[in-house]
């Protein structure tokens, strides 16, 4: 088994994402939080966390945190999809599927505009 | 669910909501004796007798953003499709593990899926948690473990997009590896 050679590799991810985030001040992250409860996981929430990941990695931004949550109770709207900048009030996308996922990427988080059509009123 | 993954993402998330600092998933196919079963064994909060068997009720849920629990009641509809059956052992304080039992040939039984990526994503998505994954196929057997992970890359998480595509690739060989012995 080449197990021992594919853990090797960690060291040169280790060193490449020290390297980058040294470049960027470590100001606030944007955090990202998918919902992940089982209508989530029926949804698709899986592929839709896969496209962030993936875009995110595209894109080079590792200042960005996604972590998952529960049900919060919209089981039909799944997945759901929470965006939270320092500093803004957070915004939640219904039925975020992989292709929304990456839009979400490149307008909210990158430059900054909320997809208003694709947002819902939380409290 | 279309794929056992999935269940066990289900289940992973269960056991992380539980407060689980330790989490261990197993995989054992056993073609001769037709098995295929999946446990998932948690250091979590646990549930006290009566939760447990009441657990597998599809009204019961301790959350309150919803009424009806679903996960655990979904395992079990899916493993008693394939004549199978799952096992739940949980004490308060200590942990939980549930085990799903599947006549691995039944026709009804969904495949097992991407695995490779739904541990990617899971271990992205908890940051400290140690998932420790032992899948076995007839002799062969595969281990992984999160800390061994961790060790390696100090400050860096399993949310770095560069170590999330690293997990599923390194799985993702390992897991064909199995198959074909
Ligand atoms: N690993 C676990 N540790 C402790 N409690 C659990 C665990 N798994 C399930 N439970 C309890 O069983 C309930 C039902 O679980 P589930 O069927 O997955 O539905 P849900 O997670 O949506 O509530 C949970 O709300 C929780 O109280
Ligand atoms: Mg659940």
């Amino acid at each position: 088994m080449s197990h021992l050679k594919s853990l090797d590799e960690l060291e040169k991810i280790r060193q490449r994402a020290l390297q980058e985030t040294r470049v960027r001040q470590s100001g606030q992250k944007t955090q990202v939080v998918v919902g992940m409860g089982t209508c989530g996981i029926a949804a698709g929430a899986r592929e839709t966390m896969a496209a962030i990941l993936a875009e995110l990695g595209k894109r080079n931004l590792t200042e960005v945190m996604v972590t998952q949550t529960g049900c919060i109770g919209l089981c039909d709207r799944e997945p759901l999809v929470d965006v939270i900048k320092p500093g803004q009030a957070k915004v939640t996308y219904a039925r975020v599927d992989a292709e929304k996922a990456r839009m979400i990427v490149a307008q909210h988080i990158i430059n900054d505009q909320v997809i208003g059509e694709w947002a819902i009123a939380t409290r | 669910m279309r794929e056992l993954a999935l269940h066990i993402l289900d289940l992973l998330q269960n056991s992380a909501e539980a407060g689980a600092l330790r989490v261990e998933l197993g995989v054992e196919e056993d073609p001769e004796n037709d098995i295929l079963r999946i446990s998932v064994g948690d250091d979590g909060r646990g549930m006290d007798e009566a939760t447990v068997r009441r657990v597998l009720d599809p009204f019961y849920t301790t959350r309150k953003t919803r009424h009806v629990g679903l996960g655990l009641p979904l395992l079990a509809a899916a493993a008693r499709r394939c004549g199978g059956k799952v096992e739940i052992e949980s004490a308060p304080g200590v942990g939980t593990k549930v085990s799903a039992d599947f006549r691995r040939s039944n026709i009804d039984r969904a495949p097992l899926g991407d695995l490779p990526q739904t541990l990617a994503i899971f271990l992205a998505g908890h940051p400290g948690l140690r998932l420790v994954y032992r899948h076995r196929v007839g002799p062969r057997d595969l281990t992984f473990d999160s800390d061994e992970v961790s060790a390696r890359l100090g400050a860096v998480g399993f949310d770095h997009p560069l170590v999330a595509d690293w997990v599923k690739g390194y799985l993702s060989e390992g897991l064909l590896n199995l198959q074909k012995g």
